[in-house]
């Protein structure tokens, strides 16, 4: 059950695990932040925190919000481990172009 | 400062960009004192921590004009280097050390004539006001202390 993994994956991985009770071994690239890995709105706070510090950037997460509660995009396109890596990856090429 | 009331900040000194600096006194009588600790009154370090958050919260408001209410979620690396008892006046400066989405976080710092007391990483989420009442006092707090831009 091999599952493609990417640097920025491994390193938010490492980072929920820092932060909350989820164990590593347990965060796969299709591993729902909340639905799956049951962390809550306080954790989800620090491991946002970490992760704008390890990545220099700002992650938008009530811009994200806004548009899942609208509708606009699937919870999935950002809190789905694989998918919040690509954002992420995302987020810091917008900053360095 | 009414300890009672967690009236923690007295007075406003200085609000600028991204740091506040704000003072206080230690009543010298308060009935927290009766039990912390009986014939050895000190300001409880949970109340240093509700200070420093306090300090953190005003320098938020004074950013954002009011537009959301910050609520204290995170304190890391708290350290309580010194006591603190009855009269003792206090200076709390904070300096946002990072601004996220709908968070900020703060670097924190207390100290009485000079002497390091506590510091701590405060982390803060900034959600609408719950109800008109709160704002409102939260405005007339401002005033008390003399918040830039909203003394009285």
């Amino acid at each position: 059950m091999a599952a493609e993994t990417s640097p920025t994956f491994d390193r938010v991985a490492d980072i929920i695990a820092e932060n909350s009770e989820v164990a590593r071994d347990s965060i796969t690239p299709d591993s729902h932040v909340t639905e799956d890995l049951g962390i809550d709105s306080l954790d989800f706070l620090d491991i946002v925190f970490a992760i704008d510090k390890a990545f220099g950037i700002k992650v938008p997460v009530e811009k994200w919000t806004q548009e899942v509660n609208a509708g606009e995009k699937p919870a999935d396109h950002y809190f789905v481990m694989k998918n919040l890596a690509a954002r992420i990856d995302e987020l810091v090429a917008a900053k360095a172009g | 400062m009414r300890l009672e009331y967690f009236q923690m900040i007295d007075r406003v000194v200085s609000l600028d960009g991204d740091a506040i600096v704000v003072e206080s006194r230690v009543p010298e009588a308060s009935p927290v004192f009766e039990g912390h600790f009986p014939g050895h009154p000190l300001v409880p370090g949970v109340l240093l921590v509700e200070t420093m958050a306090q300090a953190s919260g005003w320098l938020i408001l004074g950013r954002n004009g009011f537009a959301r209410m910050p609520f204290l979620m995170t304190v890391k690396e708290a350290k309580f280097r010194s006591f603190v008892g009855p009269d003792a006046p206090l200076d709390v400066t904070a300096r946002i050390s990072h601004e996220g989405s709908g968070y900020t976080v703060t670097e924190a710092r207390l100290t009485s004539r000079g002497k390091r007391i506590a510091e701590a990483e405060i982390l803060l989420r900034s959600m609408p006001f719950p109800n008109p009442e709160l704002e409102a006092a939260m405005r007339a707090n401002a005033a008390r202390i003399g918040l830039p831009g909203y003394g009285a």
